[in-house]
């Protein structure tokens, strides 16, 4: 199983032992946490309490406290809720694909990236959810569940139904990936608790734990469940976001009625969620000291898959371009020549800059090594990826067929409100996730330390 | 065989098989005997015991209480829920329309066209139709009042006949003021007030003026009167800034008239064609063939210039003045000479002068007897605007002791108001009888509330011996008596009662030489609404002094400076029903502006301005000599160049909450002219100044983009071609023959409804649509569609289920996607009324997640709002945006309390109708094709036990239409309207009931044909009498 060129540059650097990877990492769970932590924490929990005000008000008084209108019935909830979705992507595909196809660079990162997978599906999910008119109903209505209404069953030809199934399994799956992973780690920080006589660190991480003991059996059947999880998530990460867009594709509008977008889709949501991770990680590892374990190498293999992606993405626009013009169909002509110069042009412009061009900078090496231009590449790069989906559902909407309906679109602060709730939760999760919880998989990075570290290298050459 | 049969016994008790047995054979246990049952077991003392509880628990919850009295004896022709319908008279002013009033368990709640008038024809009007609400008016005066204190109708009798005995003591000043009163029974008691105080005059003003009109005819027939139009009988129509089909003396009746000129089929491929010479844009203008921009002070000289033409043709002397060069004017002449018999001309002007230039003109072309009928003058406006001002003067200097006004509000709406208003403390007795309080009502010492209309009983005559009759259709809702019954009291009539006199009248002046008993008679005439008697036809000479009217135009209009048209609009008119919310809501049919008062400036006037999203800038108005004004800009394309457009009906200070200060009051702006009111003034200066606003308009794009899938137009020259089709037929390629392109209709994933019994379609006329509005206000009252105020039209959030797209063509290249969104300078117009298509392909019910919005078995796309959860997919991927979300709940909200009062106030809920539901906030609505009505006649055929026949049921909005424009009904049935309009067939003869039809008539179109959503509503192209362009 662990058969590797010794040839290769070392996944893990700075020489570190089994022994190494277990303090280094749980230490964070077991010291006080830092100033900083404090900082970031506050200021999450204030984003959180101000969009919990926000997503109050909503439903207190109504949709109405958005900038919708008649001719825009979605614009920044559904902007965001598929932006979300696409950022929760990164995780499964790094943990489960990345498993099959057994690429160990993934070993480092797959935790926090499944971590943020999950928040970011719950950021995601309260999307749909506040932006039902009628949430106290809908939230069971859109369920297929036995009712007393007589024969009133959901619509199973509506994309929306579809919807709820992809994300909720979607979830459940990650969740229950993301927490199996999870167990021998919580059994480490048990066991170093009943070595430090810390009793109720010990209790609680044996709860999280299920008792693990980490007999060979119970190792086997571990390794088989992540492998059956991992070959179950595989199929849903092109499912998720094929069925998302679908919410687009199957509709009559122009510029979302587009048979490109399942893969388009899946591209753009890889693309946003490995931004996402870099990030992240890009920030975890320098505030937990963790360069050895997530490397410029790692950062690097990263850079390169949204390079991939990235064009991807970039040539699905062109190809929207050519298609709305090749067809002959004028209103698909019009609502491309309404995004590219209309009076959203501003945010087709963006989405291009950020989504299309900035990734291509990637192709030179210096770059895609600079941890500060990954960085700052990272967030340039969401940022296109937010404006890439407003610019498919507003533009899209705001001029369609009859024009004596095109409006424009006018976020309040409510809109702006809901998505700084979304900030509050993902970071106040991220950071309790990050305080309490290994944030690298150390059971799985401890198999690769002896492979990989340079001490082993330094081994293998004598 | 017998022998081979094996029977197997279940047990000893079979095989004996005892009657016992037989009996209890089917009960598989033993059936528990008498000594089995203990009484109450453990589980009846839980059921007890819960029962117990919750009633104890529920009875301690209190309901809460809503006063409902229920009849105790039901009367004979009150039904709960059955709907029932008294023909009354609409008359407010000088306006009248006969109409139907649907009452539902005593409640007027909706108001319909009297078929049976021969004045009105069964058309309405937006102002008809929203008088209803008017009635719940929260503003609403509720009883007498003597300065600010209550009185009662006792005291206040008291006091008054006590002041006018004083007057009449002293040979004092008496004046009843009014508008035009049609009432002849309102005029006899009036007659009998005068004869008990012969020191009283009565006067009348109109707040739009006619009384130029007046001077002309009796200058020019020795008879001051209004005569009819029959503008059905016109072939060429020129209008001189005469919006005959807006605001201009009946347009009621106009609209009829003028839509069956214009309506075309393969049998009748001829239709008017209609010249109009105006400044604004108005709905005449937008429906005219061919539209002259001019100025306000060419008025005159263009008057002149057609007269002088068409004396040229007649051999008749021609006069001074006139003006060269005016577009269209020389065709027109031309035209006319050679329609002359069949052709009219008319003027909006209230000068004298140009309005005998214009009798002298359509005396020359033989217009009398045909399309004006002189013989049957109207009396809407007989104000005599002389008098009017002479009483202000009077009432200025204090020679007048006391004035009544009679329904009407001066100070406000008439140009003098102010000094009227400031006039009144040197009156001793002055009293109001509005049956709201208004800006006159505030200055008076006594309010005497008269009824609503809706409460009154009445009469009118419209025209000459066309009289009709109003009915109370409620009890009044206040302590407010019958303003002729007070009248009558106050001239010493003991017992008054209006009813009784009314009657009485009736039994005097028409019951003669009758085979009827009269209160047969009478009851015909009530059930009727109307009573027309015969009038006798009889000629007219024109003899008036054309030269001398010349050479007063010629000294009168002089051009300088921005010109200044001050208008009524199509939605709040002169302003008197300004407090109602349906008419603020109401888009103005050009505009498309909501709840705002602007004046409307060409392009060209306000380069500065972008007026993107209808941001704009306000602008200072100055007339000379009076006070300043400011407004925001509207850019309105096809406003002559230096002229600016102002209407009137706004700035009212005690009209009620939702009223008051919008906008400002411009009848102080009107001038005089020749004696008579001007409603264009000249050496007007305009400044726009940079305090910014935004107008809430209901559409912000103005062109349809060259897009021939959403509205399709020809020329008439090309519709009478044998072989004629419409320019655009979408075809569509298809995988497995791409050489051969097929109809987008024949392509279909889905198997296609069927519809077994009826198939509900409606058939639009964009030829005959004049884009009034009436239908959306029909359709507001109808449907109880909320009004959401000005803030949230802004957000684009009108819940209209009914709109009139407004499109302007443009002057640009279709190809050219950004020059095509602006329009010509004088813009070609259409309106195009959208509602829902109901599609039998609907893309709305695809993505409806919980089956909200379904399809019925008669073809209508329903909305389930019980099951609907507010995703808005459906709105969104409606191609036609024509669903409306609920964003807040409109009903008992404080929020929406001075826009939305038909659901937040307890009077205004009076008129919602019970048949539809209010809907909660939340959830999506959207026309229905008012499915209550289908139901309803449905219902009313199966208990009659025969078939639902076809125009039993009619659609709010065709109900209102009077221009016929829209037609609904079964396309399954091959008698019905419909299906003869559009001459459709099934696609299939062999599958009738299949959704897929073809329709023969070949202006008939669906919006959006080729994305095959396959919808039930089908437009009939636009037809245009006008010359082709040289390309």
């Amino acid at each position: 199983m662990q058969v590797s060129s010794s040839i290769r540059d070392p996944l893990i650097t700075g020489g570190k032992t089994v022994k190494d990877v277990s303090h280094d990492i749980s230490r964070h769970v077991e010291n006080k946490p830092a100033n900083l932590w404090y900082l970031a924490m506050a200021i999450s929990v204030s984003l959180l309490a101000y969009g919990l005000y926000c997503v109050w008000m909503v439903l207190w008084n109504g949709i109405g406290m958005w900038g919708l209108n008649k001719t825009v019935g979605w614009a920044w909830d559904i902007t965001n809720f598929v932006w979300w979705v696409g950022i929760g992507h990164a995780g499964t595909l790094i943990s489960a694909i990345l498993l099959l196809f057994r690429q160990k660079w993934r070993m480092s990162i797959n935790r926090a990236a499944e971590a943020m997978t999950i928040f970011a599906v719950i950021c995601a999910a309260s999307f749909p959810l506040i932006h039902m008119g009628r949430l106290w109903l809908g939230f069971y209505w859109a369920l297929p569940l036995p009712n007393a209404f007589g024969s009133l069953w959901v619509n199973f030809n509506s994309p929306l139904l579809w919807d709820v199934f992809a994300i909720s399994t979607y979830f459940t799956v990650s969740l229950v990936f993301w927490y199996i992973g999870l167990i021998p780690d919580f059994a480490v920080i048990r066991d170093r608790a009943v070595v430090q006589g810390n009793n109720l660190r010990a209790a609680i991480y044996n709860a999280l734990s299920f008792g693990w003991q980490g007999g060979a059996k119970t190792w086997m059947r571990y390794e088989s469940v992540a492998l059956i999880l991992a070959g179950l998530s595989t199929p849903l990460v092109l499912s998720v976001h094929t069925i998302v867009s679908m919410d687009f594709a199957t509709s009559v509008i122009p510029g979302w009625h587009t048979t490109i977008f399942p893969p388009y889709f899946v591209a753009g949501a890889i693309f946003s969620g490995f931004a996402m991770v870099l990030t992240l990680l890009i920030v975890t590892r320098r505030v937990f000291k963790l360069e050895d374990y997530i490397t410029i190498y790692h950062i690097e293999l990263m850079n390169i898959i949204i390079i991939v992606t990235g064009s991807i993405v970039g040539i699905a626009y062109i190809t929207e371009l050519f298609i709305a013009w090749y067809s002959g169909v004028e209103y698909e002509g019009y609502a491309f020549y309404n995004r590219v110069s209309g009076p959203y042009a501003w945010a087709y412009w963006s989405m291009m800059t950020c989504n299309v061009i900035s990734p291509q900078l990637f192709w030179v090496k210096k770059i895609r090594t600079s941890i500060v231009a990954t960085f700052v590449l990272s967030i340039v790069v969401n940022i296109g990826m937010w404006f890439e989906r407003f610019v498919i559902i507003v533009t899209s909407l705001h001029r369609d067929y009859v024009p004596s309906s095109w409006t424009m679109f006018h976020p309040t602060m409510y809109d702006i409100g809901e998505y700084l709730f979304t900030f509050g939760l993902f970071f106040t999760a991220f950071f309790l996730f990050a305080k309490f919880f290994p944030v690298i998989n150390m059971a799985e990075v401890k198999s690769i330390v002896k492979s990989s570290s340079e001490k082993t290298n330094q081994d293998a050459s004598h | 065989m017998e022998e081979s049969k094996k029977i197997y016994w279940k047990g000893i008790e079979q095989l004996a098989n005892s009657p016992e047995y037989v009996k209890h054979a089917h009960a598989e246990f033993a059936q528990p005997g008498p000594e089995e049952d203990l009484g109450h077991s453990r589980r009846d003392f839980l059921k007890m015991m819960g029962f117990g509880m919750s009633a104890v628990a529920l009875a301690a919850c209190e309901a809460p209480i809503r006063k409902a009295i229920p009849y105790v004896n039901k009367p004979v022709d009150i039904d709960p829920s059955i709907a029932n319908y008294y023909a009354s008279s609409y008359i407010n002013g000088g306006d009248y329309c006969s109409i139907v009033v649907k009452t539902r368990e005593g409640r007027p709640i909706k108001i319909e066209g009297n078929d049976l008038s021969g004045v009105t024809k069964g058309g309405t009007s937006a102002q008809v139709e929203a008088s209803v609400l008017s009635l719940y008016d929260n503003a609403r005066l509720r009883g007498p009042k003597a300065g600010k204190e209550k009185i009662s109708w006792e005291d206040l009798d008291k006091q008054v006949i006590a002041k006018l005995s004083d007057t009449a003591g002293k040979g004092g000043q008496i004046r009843i003021v009014s508008n035009t009163i049609l009432s002849p029974s309102t005029n006899a008691v009036i007659e009998k007030f005068k004869a008990k105080y012969p020191t009283t005059q009565h006067i009348q003003y109109d707040q739009n003026s006619l009384y130029g009109m007046l001077k002309a005819n009796e200058e020019s027939f020795g008879k001051a009167m209004i005569p009819s139009y029959d503008f059905s009988k016109a072939s060429v129509i020129v209008s001189v800034a005469a919006d005959f089909l807006g605001t201009w003396i009946a347009p009621i009746e106009f609209t009829k008239q003028y839509a069956q000129t214009r309506q075309v089929d393969e049998n009748k491929k001829d239709m008017s064609r209609h010249y109009q010479f105006e400044a604004n844009l108005s709905i005449s203008g937008a429906n005219a063939d061919y539209r002259t921009q001019i100025k306000p002070s060419q008025e005159g000289a263009i008057v002149v210039q057609l007269y002088n033409l068409i004396a040229a043709k007649a051999g008749k002397a021609t006069v001074s003045g006139g003006a060269e060069n005016v577009n269209h004017l020389a065709k027109a002449a031309d035209e006319l000479w050679a329609n002359r018999g069949k052709a009219l001309v008319v003027a909006g002007s209230n000068d004298k002068a140009i309005q005998v230039l214009v009798n002298g003109i359509n005396d020359m072309l033989g217009s009398y007897g045909v399309t004006i009928l002189p013989h049957l003058p109207v009396n809407y406006r007989l104000g005599d605007d002389q008098a009017m001002a002479n009483f202000i003067t009077e009432v200025e200097s204090g020679k007048i002791d006391v004035v009544f006004f009679y329904n009407c509000n001066p100070v406000y709406d008439h140009p003098m108001g102010g000094k009227l208003g400031a006039g009144l403390k040197n009156v001793s007795l002055s009293l109001a009888t509005s049956y709201k309080e208004e800006e006159t009502g505030l200055l008076v010492n006594y309010l005497a509330p008269d009824h609503h209309y809706l409460e009154a009983w009445n009469d009118a005559e419209p025209k000459k011996n066309q009289f009709s009759l109003a009915q109370p259709a409620i009890t009044p809702i206040f302590p407010s008596r019958a303003a002729q019954e007070s009248f009558l009291i106050w001239s010493g009539v003991s017992d008054a009662d209006y009813f009784e006199v009314v009657k009485n009248n009736w039994k005097t002046w028409f019951y003669k030489n009758q085979t009827l008993d009269f209160q047969s008679f009478w009851d015909k005439c009530l059930y009727d609404g109307v009573l027309e008697l015969p009038v006798e036809a009889s000629a007219v000479t024109f003899n008036a002094d054309v030269a001398a009217a010349a050479s007063a135009i010629a000294s009168n209009y002089k051009a300088s400076g921005f010109e200044l048209v001050i208008y009524e609009n199509g939605t709040v008119g002169n302003g008197s029903q300004a407090n109602n919310p349906l008419l603020q809501e109401l888009p103005d049919p050009i505009t498309k502006a909501v709840w705002d008062h602007y004046v409307t400036v060409s392009p060209k006037d306000a380069k500065e301005i972008s007026f993107d999203e209808s941001k704009t800038k306000y602008a200072s108005i100055t007339v000379t000599g009076k006070e300043p004004i400011t407004l925001p800009v509207l850019i309105q394309p096809g406003q002559a160049q230096g002229t600016l457009g102002i209407a009137l009906g706004y700035g009212r200070t005690k009209a009620g909450k939702v009223a008051d200060g919008l906008g400002k009051n411009v009848y102080p702006l009107v001038g005089l002219v020749n004696g008579s009111l001007n409603y264009t003034v000249s050496d007007v200066k305009f400044e726009i100044v940079s305090e910014s606003y935004q107008i809430a308009q209901t559409q912000t794009h103005q062109t349809y983009m060259g897009r021939q899938t959403v509205i399709q137009e020809s020329l008439l020259s090309e519709f009478k071609n044998k072989d004629w089709k419409r320019e655009f037929h979408p075809k569509v390629s298809t995988w497995s023959d791409p050489e051969h392109k097929v109809d987008p209709g024949s392509l279909s994933l889905w198997k296609g409804h069927e519809y077994k019994s009826h198939h509900w379609g409606m058939a639009i006329d964009l030829n005959s649509c004049i884009g009034c509005g009436a239908c959306v206000v029909a359709c507001n009252v109808e449907n109880n569609v909320a009004m959401v105020g000005r803030d949230e039209v802004i957000m684009r959030r009108e819940m209209h289920w009914l709109r009139i797209d407004r499109y302007y063509s443009s002057d640009a290249d279709p190809e050219n996607w950004k020059e095509i969104e602006d329009a010509a300078d004088n813009p070609e117009v259409v309106f195009q009324p959208m509602l829902c298509q109901h599609c039998n392909n609907a893309p709305c019910e695809t993505v409806c997640p919980v089956a909200a919005t379904t399809h019925s078995s008669e073809g209508l796309n329903q909305m389930t709002y019980n099951r609907c959860i507010g995703t808005r997919y459906c709105a969104n991927n409606c191609p036609y945006k024509v669903r409306r979300f609920n964003w807040f709940k409109y009903h008992d909200n404080s929020q929406f309390e001075s826009v939305n009062t038909a659901m937040n106030t307890e009077l205004g809920k009076m008129v919602l109708n019970p048949d539809v539901t209010v809907r909660s906030r939340g959830v999506m609505e959207k026309c229905s094709f008012c499915v209550q009505r289908i139901q309803s006649g449905k219902l009313t055929a199966k208990k009659e036990r025969r078939e639902l026949k076809d125009g039993e049921v009619i659609t709010a909005c065709q109900a209102s239409c009077s221009t016929g424009a829209i037609v609904f009904g079964d396309v399954n049935n091959p008698e019905s309207k419909i299906s003869k309009l559009l001459k459709i067939r099934p696609a299939d003869e062999k599958n009738p009931y299949r959704v897929d039809k073809i329709t023969d008539n070949p202006r008939a179109y669906q919006v959006l044909e080729e994305i095959g959503v396959k919808p039930n509503i089908w437009y009939l192209s636009k037809v245009r009498n006008k010359e082709a362009e040289k390309a």
